[in-house]
């Protein structure tokens, strides 16, 4: 996937840092994905301003009587079927018009193209803060693992094992499900089922294992390494050695994982989504918007679609970054060991 | 040898336990998520609620009710719902298990074959557009939702492209006993296959691509080139071989948590009434003791399923054995 990086003559000694960033730079293929998924990002963020500036329309409020000047010709958003009785509503098809419901309309009448940018804000802000989370939570127990071992490693190895072997999306199929229809109280405080705080929790939650396994590697094979063996030789205390020799040595590793945990969070997202599950009406998400469009799809083909095509996108320019990035990285030999 | 086995038996026991109390805390100890409310029904008074609350024993301690629960899953196999007739749970998902077992197995069948082509080609000329177009291909294949993509199948193969020549033996959504019909069963699923064998094409293909690009700097590759033998015996003898070892340990996880009910969504978008569906009804009615059945249905085949690949390993190879 590298495009392989010719070193000017004679290059200055650069730090680890600095010479992945370059090979990173030097990679068209991440810095196309890094444009795309930069593009698709500030798209997100404009939504309220295509709503107001350009739609003009709310995407949370069904308006099934609304009516929409098309050429010139006032048209009705929810048209009569076409069959003997005129049974039943169709929302209107993409006009292609920015103006005015350029992806159609979904079957509440609301704006397919506005709700595709609004929903983009949750399915991006749920997969990116899942993802952070979920390594954060992977390095604390990839490195108390991997650096204490023993009894400590052994325990939280088997239950990384225990959470591993039930499905990913059956597990987080059923803590949503268990938290949805009544919230969660933890103590004081009361997550109602609305809250993003759920999905991003449970995402983040799942993927632990996935995370924590290789971060434990590495901290494994840095424990026995020379300069943490003349550290603790030297008497420098443990939470010392973790923060100056560990950390530093396996964020590599983190931040090879960050893209690629963002893809598989956005992907689990939209399953829970889609199951009517993760993000809760009348927010969207691009989960929600294919549900929506899974009645319409042989009349409106268009709202299940492009919410598909928008994610198609995002994850595959998130991989593509991960690859990227590990490349660039492994040139120090810090990527994730396996896959 | 003996010990290692034992030790893994042991291990594979303990797993399965902690898989259990894992469930079992989920779905009856979440705090906030009370399954007498459930049953009760939204306004319940509180008679009723103590009177659920004791039918059901949820007033006993969570240990009393673990090992009921257990006892009622595993050893008298009576464990109904808590909504509609009662239904037995555990016959439920027998009968849904043929159809999961037909997707996975057919899924299986085609990602096995194509992602082993795919990779073998891309490693073969590696560093060519060849290569490149067949690891972005897999990579798109990776990206996209399964749901969607049966969706978009569906759209094509159903409504749009179905009165065409192409499409025109595509069957309605829905299952077809092998036993009844097997030529209708085969229609009735190459397109679910289809789907559900896209993502693993993807994942399978570029994992066996890097494997046998690495086995390429291996001593006995060079070996074997010196001795002249020919680039295909090369590929498929000597660097083929050695790089099935993840793929197959990658298989048996995916194919277990596959046949656990993981196919769920490919089964609801294509209407198949798999082990998978069956959790996606019992969702929709909040049915915990279906969902904890399947959940844990699941769960057990991936850990069986874990602990024959490292069986296969033990035999297999006597490095793994003192290794582990």
């Amino acid at each position: 996937m590298s495009a392989s990086v010719q070193a000017p003559a004679s290059p200055p000694p650069a730090g680890p840092w600095r010479s992945a960033v370059r090979a990173l730079l030097g990679d068209r293929t991440a810095l196309a994905a890094a444009v795309l998924l930069a593009v698709i990002v500030l798209a997100c963020l404009a939504a309220p301003l295509y709503a107001s500036r350009i739609a003009h329309t709310d995407p949370f409020n069904a308006d099934v009587a609304a009516t929409v000047m098309l050429h010139g010709q006032e048209v009705a958003v929810m048209q009569p079927n076409n069959n003997r009785l005129h049974l039943g509503l169709t929302p209107l098809g993409p006009t292609w018009n920015p103006g005015a419901y350029l992806l159609g309309a979904d079957s509440q009448g609301r704006d397919v193209m506005a709700r595709l940018l609004y929903g983009g804000r949750n399915s991006l802000l749920i997969s990116a803060s899942s993802a952070v989370l979920c390594i954060v939570l992977a390095a604390i127990v990839g490195i108390v693992a991997g650096f204490f071992g023993g009894l400590v490693d052994a325990a939280l190895s088997r239950l990384l094992d225990i959470m591993w072997a039930i499905p990913v999306y059956l597990f987080a199929i059923s803590l949503s499900i268990v938290t949805i229809s009544q919230g969660l109280r933890l103590g004081p405080v009361t997550l109602e089922s609305d809250n993003l705080l759920l999905p991003i929790g449970i995402i983040a939650l799942v993927y632990v294992p996935y995370a924590a396994r290789p971060v434990r590697g590495r901290v494994l094979a840095l424990r026995n390494s020379e300069f943490v063996l003349a550290a603790r030789g030297l008497g420098v205390p443990p939470a010392r050695i973790l923060w100056r020799d560990i950390l530093p040595n396996v964020s590599g590793t983190l931040i090879v994982l960050a893209p690629l945990l963002m893809a598989l969070d956005m992907l689990t997202e939209s399953a829970l989504s889609f199951l009517s599950i993760g993000v809760q009406a009348p927010a969207a998400s691009w989960g929600t918007i294919i549900q929506d469009g899974e009645g319409l799809i042989y009349t409106r083909p268009w709202v299940a679609l492009a919410p598909g095509i928008a994610i198609v996108l995002t994850v595959l320019a998130l991989n593509l970054l991960g690859d990227g990035l590990r490349d660039a990285l492994d040139r120090q030999g810090s990527g994730p060991a396996g896959a | 040898m003996t010990p290692a086995l034992l030790r893994r038996f042991g291990q594979t026991l303990l797993v399965l336990f902690g898989i259990s109390v894992l469930v079992f805390l989920i779905f009856f100890a979440t705090p906030g998520a009370d399954p007498t409310a459930r049953i009760a029904g939204r306004n319940a008074s509180p008679q009723t609620l103590a009177f659920v609350r004791h039918e059901y024993g949820f007033d006993r301690p969570l240990p009393v009710q673990y090992l009921r629960m257990m006892q009622r899953l595993f050893i008298t196999r009576d464990l109904t719902s808590f909504v509609g007739h009662g239904e037995k749970v555990v016959p439920e998902v027998m009968r849904a298990a043929p159809v999961t077992l037909s997707l996975v197995g057919g899924a299986a069948l085609i990602w096995v074959v194509a992602s082993v082509v795919m990779g073998t080609l891309a490693a073969a000329t590696r560093g060519s557009l060849l290569d490149r177009g067949l690891m972005v291909l897999g990579l798109i294949g990776i990206s996209m939702p399964v749901f969607w993509l049966g969706s978009v199948v569906n759209l094509l193969t159903q409504s749009r492209l179905h009165a065409s020549w192409l499409f025109s033996w595509v069957p309605g959504l829905g299952y077809v006993p092998l036993s009844e019909d097997p030529l209708g069963w085969f229609r009735a699923l190459v397109l679910p296959w289809c789907t559900l064998a896209v993502l693993f094409i993807g994942i399978y293909g570029r994992v066996l691509r890097a494997d046998l690009v690495a086995a390429y700097r291996e001593d006995f590759i060079r070996t074997a080139r010196a001795k002249g033998l020919s680039p295909a015996r090369v590929m498929v003898r000597h660097a083929l071989r050695t790089s099935m070892i993840s793929f197959v340990s990658l298989f048996g996880l995916d194919f277990a948590q596959l046949v656990g009910g993981g196919a769920l969504l490919t089964e609801v978008v294509f209407g198949l009434q798999g082990v998978g569906r069956l959790t996606y009804q019992a969702l929709a009615n909040l049915d915990l003791p279906l969902i904890m059945a399947t959940v844990m249905y699941s769960a057990v085949f991936v850990v069986l399923a874990n602990a024959v690949v490292d069986l296969v390993y033990v035999v297999l190879d006597p490095r793994v054995r003192d290794s582990r």
